[in-house]
């Protein structure tokens, strides 16, 4: 097994997810069998290769320092679950 | 006993730096400060589902501009990364930074210390976005049942500049914020507004035994945006730490907060954080590749840093003292320079700008940018006391009266009839007077007491109300009374 | 023929002729939605009121005698991750159900500006995760021309629609095979552009390095006038390429005579369908007979593609889908007393299982002390597998290879295991990492359902794409078959 119960829960609150009961066994044994496959990466010899991050090979894509028009406050909050004021309101921090 | 008997703090510091750019770094929104709550954003900076980022040319020009500033070399191939983490300042809950390929690395700036000029190391300084702001209901974070997100500040530049962990005292470390400012400021890279938080500290720091060569635990404190934070911070977070090591326990590495109302750091450890920020290269901007053409092309726009300008004004005759009182701001001495332009004499000049012209400046809190008195007039006055037109305490009303009305001093000396009396006949006039009603005075000077005549050209001072010519006075005496 | 049965081009004859207007032309796909959508459920958003003044204001033009734009009066429909104003964009998610954009993505601007009328949005796989339209929060879309099998996916809706003459053409999205494989489960043609020619700008990620969008229709020729309106350089994207973008209807040309086909041996060895190879054998001979120099060769690193691609685009998911925590858009769960968990909470009810199972494997690929291990070593193969694709395209003007190793597959007969679902992209992912175009166009049957052929061509070299396939279409009926209804005369 690559991946144990605890890594599931440590990647899940990273991932900032609530995971029920199920969720974490089933996530542990198709995360492991998933890995598992991607293990056969390592059968390629990588040392002298450089990463692809990019599919094209751009460089220095700038914008020039302009100000554009800014959308209407009530445009930006209209989605909002919970607004007040002109501000996004959100539950207690710490 | 003081507590660096026993130990030597080390400290490195995290500065982050609004650029001066008049947008945000990958949008078009405005980066003024202090708009309405939610006005200056667009799809782009409030993260909205679909939008993409589209570097801002300036950002990139301002961080060569302040890499080259603090001796740093710039990288020919940089990029960006994202940084993960959860924070409801953040949109994107991911921050557009750099990781492994910042912009400038391996800088350094001088400080003086008593043991004269120390550098201090930069590590690096790359391009980040900034964050938006949290209102809380309560007093605190922490006291808060619920808090207010305004995203205007989110995506306004930062460069955020990592010093190496060089500082061995409280005072080397705010010699070092200061002198980072005051270069910051002199490129223009930044406004380094601090009452608007534009300027903002992490300090790093640990104690270790006096003799000691490695490092101890340090803890992090973040956010801090006044020097006068930074150094009670540092007293106390110290002062904590030497408690810590005294009773033989280790001091814990982590973050800490600055309670600016109560003047203690608090620990901002919570049993959910995670830290782990998962960087990978942002997929939506394609790197930097800096040609040293354009590197060269910044470097020659650079204007005259602090220490170069110091030196300059040295050579002109100013004592050390004077030369970093004129350059602390760069305001006050772009003020000086242009002044003296039009006015030969610097240490007469010198002494205007930092002595009337400052107080005046400070009684009526404007900033020598907003000044009523232009710096050709200042330059004006300085030349008509240096002339003799009119005296050093005329020139102190002359001042003000500029100060207030924004008149050229020459005009104000003409209104006011100010100018000293050079007229030789209009004097002779009042000091055969003055020679007539102060017989005593005469005699005493006649029979050799030198002294005397200092009485009689205060007479004549008397008699013209200060605007007689004091030199021109004393030849006349003189002359008369031989 | 049909009405809705045309193509773009046959239709904008149509409209010019004056034989029939943008309205009844509209009102006729919006019956025939109507007449099919409890069969096929290809829409998730219907936006009937907007699409007839839109029509109308065609109309008026026509009136005025104006010039109509190839695209001008025809409808289309759009896959729910493309952001249009006003209109509410899904992604087939829970989390983005009542989202509704303030903006427009720039493919949606485009096809407005070129006077194309939308007929809403698309089903698909939430947040373009999945390879059957199983995954959509809402409804699956089923296959017209089997309602018991899937459509594929993630671009179901944008397949299905087009299969079902609910609109003239569709946009889609390819990350690892979402336009691809369900325009081959469809029988339609499918173009997955170069990474770079179309513009990502208001396209919702999925996996920011990988997505394209592209066009679904019904023949070649509409395929290249759709690319005309939508493909060019953007300013908005970063990642968009300033190439110069040329006429595609220009490459619509029959004749492939002396043109070089490679066929790389790896896409057709095990797992391959036997009835599905024997259609994609009979294509190559069509194509031989054609004119074409076709040659097998040999591409070795195509097996890694499918792990790494299962790195690369979760990892990248992970991070693109962090925004979604119920601040500022988007659903937010309720009754959490502090922000750590209306996050948590908010993302565990909002997402899907497969959205949850690839952000966990995405995290985790990219967290402390695995980042080597997986994301970097990913990213190496990834250059690996771009050399395989440079070199074999150095001998080849394109190659050939199968869409999917199978036909459309019945209903949840992969959704239980992930894995086996993952693999159905096998052929289509490789092109992706290299960041290659890449088109799918009906080759055959194999037990009643459409096999599509696909082609993989040079970076911005579409046109090489459009004219092999234009001299296949031309020369074989496949694309003329259309699904028949229960109820309807075939």
């Amino acid at each position: 097994m690559k991946i144990s119960r605890k890594d599931v829960e440590h990647v899940a609150l990273l991932a900032r997810l609530e995971l029920t009961e199920e969720e974490i066994e089933a996530y542990t044994g198709q995360l492991d069998s998933i890995l598992e496959y991607a293990a056969m990466l390592n059968r390629l010899d990588t040392d002298n290769v450089e990463p692809t991050a990019h599919a094209v090979p751009l460089h220095n894509v700038l914008r020039t320092d302009e100000v554009r028009r800014s959308i209407e406050r009530e445009k930006a909050l209209q989605n909002a679950p919970d607004s007040e004021d002109g501000f996004f309101r959100v539950p207690k921090i710490v | 006993m003081s507590i660096f008997e026993r130990y030597e703090m080390v400290c490195g510091v995290e500065t982050h730096v609004e650029l001066a750019t008049k947008t945000k770094i990958f949008c078009g929104c405005t980066t003024e400060f202090g708009g309405e709550q939610n006005t200056h954003v667009c799809p782009v900076c409030l993260g909205l589902p679909g939008v993409l980022p589209v570097l801002n040319r300036e950002v990139v020009n301002l961080a060569i501009k302040a890499g080259l500033a603090l001796n740093c070399e710039i990288a020919e191939f940089s990029k960006f990364d994202r940084k993960n983490y959860y924070y409801p300042d953040l949109p994107k809950n991911y921050q557009t930074s750099q990781y492994d390929l910042p912009i400038c690395k391996n800088g350094w700036l001088l400080i003086e210390t008593e043991e004269g000029p120390k550098k201090i190391g930069i590590t690096r300084a790359h391009m980040e976005e900034d964050a938006g702001k949290l209102v809380h209901s309560g007093e605190t974070i922490t006291t808060s049942d619920e808090s207010y997100v305004d995203y205007n500040r989110t995506g306004v530049p930062l460069l955020e500049i990592v010093s190496e962990p060089d500082m061995r005292s409280i005072s080397e470390v705010l010699a070092y914020l200061e002198q980072l400012v005051q270069i910051l400021e002199y490129t223009e890279a930044s406004d380094c507004r601090m009452e608007q938080g534009s300027v903002r500290f992490d300090i790093n720091v640990s104690l270790r035994p006096r003799g000691s060569a490695e490092f101890g635990i340090r803890t992090e404190t973040k956010n801090l945006n006044s020097f006068s934070s930074v150094r009670r911070c540092l007293e106390y977070e110290l002062a904590r730490q030497a408690e810590v090591l005294d009773s033989g326990d280790k001091v814990i590495q982590e973050t800490r907060t600055w309670d600016e109302g109560r003047g203690m750091t608090l620990s901002l450890r919570s049993k959910e954080e995670a830290h782990d920020y998962r960087y990978f290269p942002e997929p939506d901007l394609v790197p930097l590749v800096i040609e040293r053409e354009w590197v060269e092309r910044i470097r020659r726009d650079l204007p005259e840093l602090p220490a170069a300008r110091r030196e300059r004004l040295q050579s002109l005759g100013l004592s050390a003292y004077d030369a970093g009182v004129i350059t602390s701001s760069k305001g006050l001495a772009d003020f000086f320079d242009q002044a003296l332009r039009t006015c030969p004499d610097a240490k007469s000049l010198a002494n205007w700008v930092m002595g009337d012209f400052t107080r005046l400046l400070k009684a009526a809190e404007i900033s020598v940018i907003h000044s009523p008195i232009a710096p050709e007039q200042l330059a004006q006055m300085v030349n008509l006391i240096e002339k003799g037109t009119i005296s050093g305490k005329i020139g102190k009303s002359v001042i003000e009266e500029m100060f207030a009305s924004g008149k050229d001093a020459e005009v104000i000396v003409k209104e006011k009839g100010l100018a000293q009396i050079s007229d030789e006949s209009a004097l002779v006039k009042i000091i055969d007077e003055v020679i007539g009603n102060n017989p005593a005075s005469v005699e005493d000077y006649r029979a050799g007491k030198e002294r005397a005549i200092g009485f009689l050209v205060g007479q004549v001072m008397k008699a013209t109300k200060g605007q007689a010519n004091p030199g021109l006075v004393n030849k006349l005496l003189k002359e008369r009374l031989t | 023929m049909e009405l809705t049965a045309k193509s773009a081009a046959e239709l904008h004859r149509l409209l010019e002729n004056k034989e029939i207007s943008a309205s009844e032309l509209t009102k006729a796909y919006l019956e025939r939605i109507n007449a099919l959508e409890d069969k096929v459920k290809a829409f998730v958003t219907l936006t009937e009121d907007s699409a007839l003044k839109q029509a109308a204001e065609v109309d008026s033009k026509l009136g005025r005698g104006d010039k109509l734009g190839p695209l001008e009066g025809i409808p289309m429909a759009l896959k729910d991750n493309m952001c249009t104003e006003g209109v509410r964009t899904t992604c087939s998610s829970k989390i983005l159900e009542n989202f509704v954009p303030p903006y427009n993505a720039t493919v949606a601007e485009r096809l407005r500006q070129a006077g194309a009328i939308m007929l809403g949005k698309l089903n698909m796989d939430e947040f373009a995760m999945g390879s059957s339209t199983e995954n959509s929060a809402f409804h699956v879309t089923r296959n017209p021309w089997d309602l018991e099998r899937v459509t594929g996916g993630s671009s179901g809706g944008s397949a299905a629609a087009v299969a079902a003459d609910q609109a003239v053409f569709t946009l889609g999205s390819d990350t690892g095979g979402s336009i691809r494989q369900p325009a081959a489960f469809c029988g339609v043609v499918g173009l997955k552009p170069t990474y770079g020619a179309v513009s990502r700008y208001g396209l919702i990620a999925y996996a920011s390095s990988l997505d394209q969008i592209g066009p679904f229709t019904k023949d070649v020729r509409d395929n290249a006038l759709v690319m005309n309106a939508i493909a060019g350089h953007d300013p908005k994207d970063s990642t968009s390429v300033p190439y110069e973008k040329p006429d595609y209807t220009e490459f619509l040309v029959n004749d492939i005579k002396g043109l070089k086909i490679g066929i790389p041996r790896e896409y057709f060895g095990q797992g391959i369908d036997a009835e599905v190879d024997k259609v994609l054998r009979q294509a190559i001979e069509t194509l031989k007979a054609l004119g074409a120099e076709v040659e097998e060769c040999s591409m070795p690193h195509t097996e890694y593609a499918m792990p790494a691609y299962y790195l690369i685009a979760p990892a990248e998911a992970s991070s693109n889908l962090a925004r979604y925590d119920g601040v500022r858009y988007g659903y937010r769960a309720q009754e959490a007393e502090d922000i750590i968990s209306m996050f948590k909470k908010t993302r565990a009810e909002g997402f899907g299982d497969e959205v949850k199972r690839r952000i966990m494997l995405g995290t985790y690929a990219l967290s402390a002390g695995y980042y080597d291990a997986y994301y970097l070593k990913a990213q190496k193969v990834r250059t690996l597998i771009k050399r395989d694709f440079d070199r074999v395209l150095e001998k080849y003007d394109v190659l050939l290879v199968p869409t999917a190793p199978t036909v459309a597959f019945k209903f949840g007969e992969k959704s239980t295991d992930p894995l086996a679902m993952y693999l159905s992209d096998v052929c289509t992912v490789p092109l992706n990492l290299a960041g290659l175009p890449g088109l799918t166009l009906p080759a055959g049957f194999a037990g009643g359902m459409p096999v599509g052929l696909q082609l993989m061509g040079k970076p911005f070299d579409e046109g090489t794409l459009y004219r092999v396939a234009y001299t296949f279409e031309q020369n074989t009926d496949f694309h003329k078959a259309k699904p028949a209804f229960p109820g309807e005369v075939a």
